[in-house]
């Protein structure tokens, strides 16, 4: 299942509470892979897409139904670059760093969209949990080079200019909403 | 659905009639491309201002041929998949007409429709135009830039609607699965794909027929086929969109897999990064059951197949065919050590057959056409066609197919439409070097621009096709930084299990650091070329083995610009800034004096008033020069 745009029903203040509550999901995600450990990956899936990260309660209740040693499940969630252990913030941006993306100056497009909004390679989420910033390898769409998508959306062709544009854009609706 | 009681031939000619009396029914056709490229573009607005624009004529359109309660329509606005010129979509085609427009907006939808579909005639502002000639190409067959290809596995990627499974059986879709299923034997399948020589797609070039027939003696019935659609080269994207275009000629080449060793499951393993292919082969497979080519007793021919579409979750290494397995199976993906092969001991343990996407979409043709048919193209070694992700500093990027044998000239000059500059614009400077084969493979060079492509000849000079990535690189482009690039990639990706794959890349990856921040010395390159060949040796899977390829690859062919690095600590192209010494922008430089005076080592000089400038030969590179400018006028970081 893909991760969809969905508004988490994790509130971030209280996020353990709130995730003790709703393990109702996580056993409707169980039930429909049939609790088979060969579907780990399938049901981590729909667990992040569900809370947007994989909180450590998900992961140790998935190991313990599945009758899967935790350290198992974790490996698992580690390995993965698509699993994340900690919350993503409400804007994902995934900047390509593909080689086409690359020679046409994909890191200057990361450097200035940290930058504005003061990430580095180390801090990936702002600190009010509105955005994201990742690296990816590739998404496939080397001809429009250099490319991020943002919350699935596919923007082609952006300069850095035209990255720090679509964060100021955002960030302007996020202050009317 | 009442078709179990008539032939194979008959379901397969009864879809197709019903196709050809709906489509037949509508006058016209206009195909909006709807690969990842064209609607990042905005393809989907220029599909709804279509829809909308044609309503308020009184025109009656559809967006997907009805086939349970056929109504009339005037216009079709049907979908494409990738059709592979991402860079100048969104493309709009116009049926019957053939006429091809690019880069089309939502605003221009009016004056198509004006011009076009009323008046007959073209709006010439939305034709490609061909840089070389200056003339406006009408459709897509006057375009260099699909003249020189020969699309066989992209040919219906880009007309045909994917999510259209009657299009697809009336082009020929499915026969060559009915011929697999109900007049050959599944010896015949393997022998008939053993003598059309194809290769695997994915990298390795083995035989495909072969893979088969070791997978077909094992005994045992439970068996699998897996479709590796895990592209994780960074610059290759033609299983994408093979994956969204034409996803029913994957399930059809997997069926005809299945048959081929016995297998009744299948999985196609998808990217997570490609959610439009997962959505449409989630679709193909949905219809592909409601139409009896999937599931218990397939066409009547008591053969029974069923697939599922698995989500990878970023892994590099699962492209590597054990550590797909493992992935299936819900393990951390990593690789075991061969034999046992797949063929085998695969999944659970089971024999399975492991095919690339773009080996799988050239079987129907190989079973439909013959494997004689098949031959025809290519070269001796290499029968058939391969798709290249053309990208990089190159007019025309984006997906191309040609047959084995054609040349980088061919291929950048007359397809890519040449070399470009940083600025996008044509220039007359040769390339510096084709990078091939992504992380795993080498650079070209000048040398080999007229070397017949293929798997054998690409070994033979430290290359190889790998997934098919072409990234073209101008004589900008610092080579010990591409090198680095790739080496950067190799160590994310490790998955840490040889240790010299994981130490080794790492050591490699600061090596590589020193050079470019100027800390290396004379001991640097015989290390990294040292480590390299460690790396290459005592790695289990393909991804270590071929890790090192960038730069043992860049260091045979531009050796002089790691030297000049190293030991003049220069930057030839000046892409490396901690190399490249400041320079003074003389228009905005006012001659304050304050660089002069802070300068450590006295390296700048200049009349009052006057632009300074730096002498690079004293210059030390420390940067507080740019600090203390207050006007802007010094920079880094740009070639001189």
């Amino acid at each position: 299942m893909r991760v969809e745009e969905k508004q988490t029903t994790v509130d971030r203040e209280t996020g353990s509470q709130t995730i003790g509550r709703s393990f109702e999901k996580v056993c409707e995600i169980l039930d429909h892979h049939q609790r088979n450990p060969a579907m780990l990956i399938p049901i981590l899936q729909a667990v992040q897409a569900e809370y947007r990260y994989l909180p450590k309660e998900a992961l140790a209740y998935v190991a313990t139904s599945l009758g899967l040693p935790p350290a198992r499940v974790f490996g698992v969630a580690t390995f993965y670059a698509h699993f994340a252990l900690s919350p993503k913030g409400k804007y994902v941006i995934h900047v390509c760093d593909g080689t086409a993306c690359h020679v046409k100056n994909s890191q200057g497009l990361v450097d200035a969209i940290r930058k504005r909004l003061g990430l580095s390679e180390d801090k990936h989420t702002t600190d009010d949990m509105l955005f994201t910033v990742e690296t990816v390898s590739c998404v496939g769409a080397c001809g429009l080079a250099p490319v991020a998508v943002i919350n699935e959306a596919v923007h082609r062709q952006v300069s850095p200019q035209a990255g720090v544009a679509a964060i100021e854009k955002i960030l302007e609706s996020e202050e009317q909403a | 659905m009442t078709t179990t009681a008539k032939t194979p031939t008959e379901i397969l000619a009864d879809a197709e009639a019903a196709h050809r009396a709906v489509a037949g029914a509508v006058e016209r056709r206009i195909i909006i491309c709807a690969g990842t490229g064209c609607v990042a573009g905005g393809a989907l607005a220029v599909r709804d201002a279509f829809a909308a624009k044609l309503d308020t004529l009184g025109l009656r359109v559809t967006i997907a041929l009805e086939y349970e309660s056929p109504a009339a329509a005037d216009v079709y606005l049907s979908k494409s998949g990738c059709q592979g010129f991402c860079q100048m979509g969104p493309l709009v085609t116009i049926e019957p007409e053939g006429v091809l427009y690019t880069k089309v907006q939502a605003e221009d939808v009016a004056e198509i429709v004006q011009t076009t579909l009323m008046g007959g005639d073209v709006v010439e502002r939305l034709l490609y135009v061909d840089p070389r000639k200056r003339e406006h190409c009408r459709s897509k067959d006057d375009i260099p830039f699909y003249q020189r290809q020969e699309r066989t596995a992209l040919k219906e990627c880009g007309s045909l609607d994917p999510e259209d499974i009657r299009e697809y059986i009336a082009l020929g879709g499915y026969h060559g699965a009915r011929r697999a299923l109900c007049e050959m034997t599944p010896e015949e399948i393997c022998a008939e794909v053993l003598r059309s020589g194809l290769r695997g797609r994915g990298g390795g070039g083995f035989p495909t027929g072969r893979k088969w027939e070791l997978t077909r003696v094992q005994p045992g019935h439970e068996k699998y086929v897996i479709c590796n659609g895990d592209e994780g080269d960074p610059g290759a994207f033609m299983d994408r969109s093979l994956m969204e275009g034409n996803p029913h000629a994957v399930i059809e080449g997997m069926l005809i897999a299945a048959r081929a060793v016995g297998a009744r499951t299948g999985y196609v393993y998808v990217r997570m990064e490609y959610p439009l292919a997962v959505k449409r082969l989630r679709r193909a497979v949905d219809d592909a059951h409601r139409f009896g080519v999937l599931g218990a007793d397939i066409l009547g021919s008591g053969f029974d197949f069923e697939l599922k579409i698995m989500e990878g979750a970023g892994a590099f290494v699962c492209g590597e065919e054990t550590a797909l397995i493992a992935s299936v199976e819900g393990k951390r993906g990593m690789p075991m050590p061969k034999p046992p092969f797949p063929a085998q001991s695969g999944l659970r343990g089971k024999p399975t057959v492991i095919n690339n996407v773009e080996t799988l979409a050239a079987i129907p043709l190989i079973l439909r056409t013959g494997a004689e048919a098949y031959r025809a193209r290519g070269t001796a070694n290499s029968p058939g066609t391969k798709t290249f992700a053309l990208t990089g500093h190159v007019a025309n990027t984006g997906l191309i197919e040609v047959p084995f044998g054609a040349t980088l000239n061919e291929i950048v000059y007359e397809i890519g439409g040449g070399v470009t500059d940083n600025a996008g614009r044509i220039t007359d400077r040769p390339f510096k070097a084709v990078q091939i084969g992504g992380p795993s493979g080498g650079c070209l060079v000048g040398e080999h621009a007229d070397l017949p492509l293929d798997f054998d000849s690409l070994g033979s000079v430290g290359a190889m096709v790998g997934s098919g990535g072409l990234v073209v690189m101008n004589d900008t482009t610092c080579m010990v930084s591409v090198a680095r690039f790739f080496m950067q990639f190799a160590q994310n990706e490790s998955c840490g299990k040889c240790v010299l794959c994981r130490e080794g890349t790492r050591q490699m990856l600061a090596l590589l650091d020193e050079i470019i921040a100027g800390d290396a010395d004379e001991t640097t390159l015989t290390v990294l070329e040292q480590t390299a060949q460690a790396v290459k040796t005592g790695s289990l899977c393909g991804l270590g083995k071929t890790a090192p390829n960038p730069v043992l690859s860049t260091l045979h062919y531009f050796k002089e610009e790691y030297e000049a690095h190293v030991f003049d600590k220069r930057c030839p192209v000046g892409a490396c800034k901690a190399l490249t010494p400041p320079v003074i922008l003389a228009e905005k430089c006012i001659g304050c004096g304050l660089c002069v005076r802070k300068c450590p080592v006295k390296a700048i000089a200049g009349e009052k008033k006057q632009p300074h400038v730096i002498d690079h030969q004293t210059c030390v590179k420390c940067g507080v020069c740019l600090d203390a400018c207050k006007f802007g006028a010094i920079v880094q970081g740009v070639a001189v």
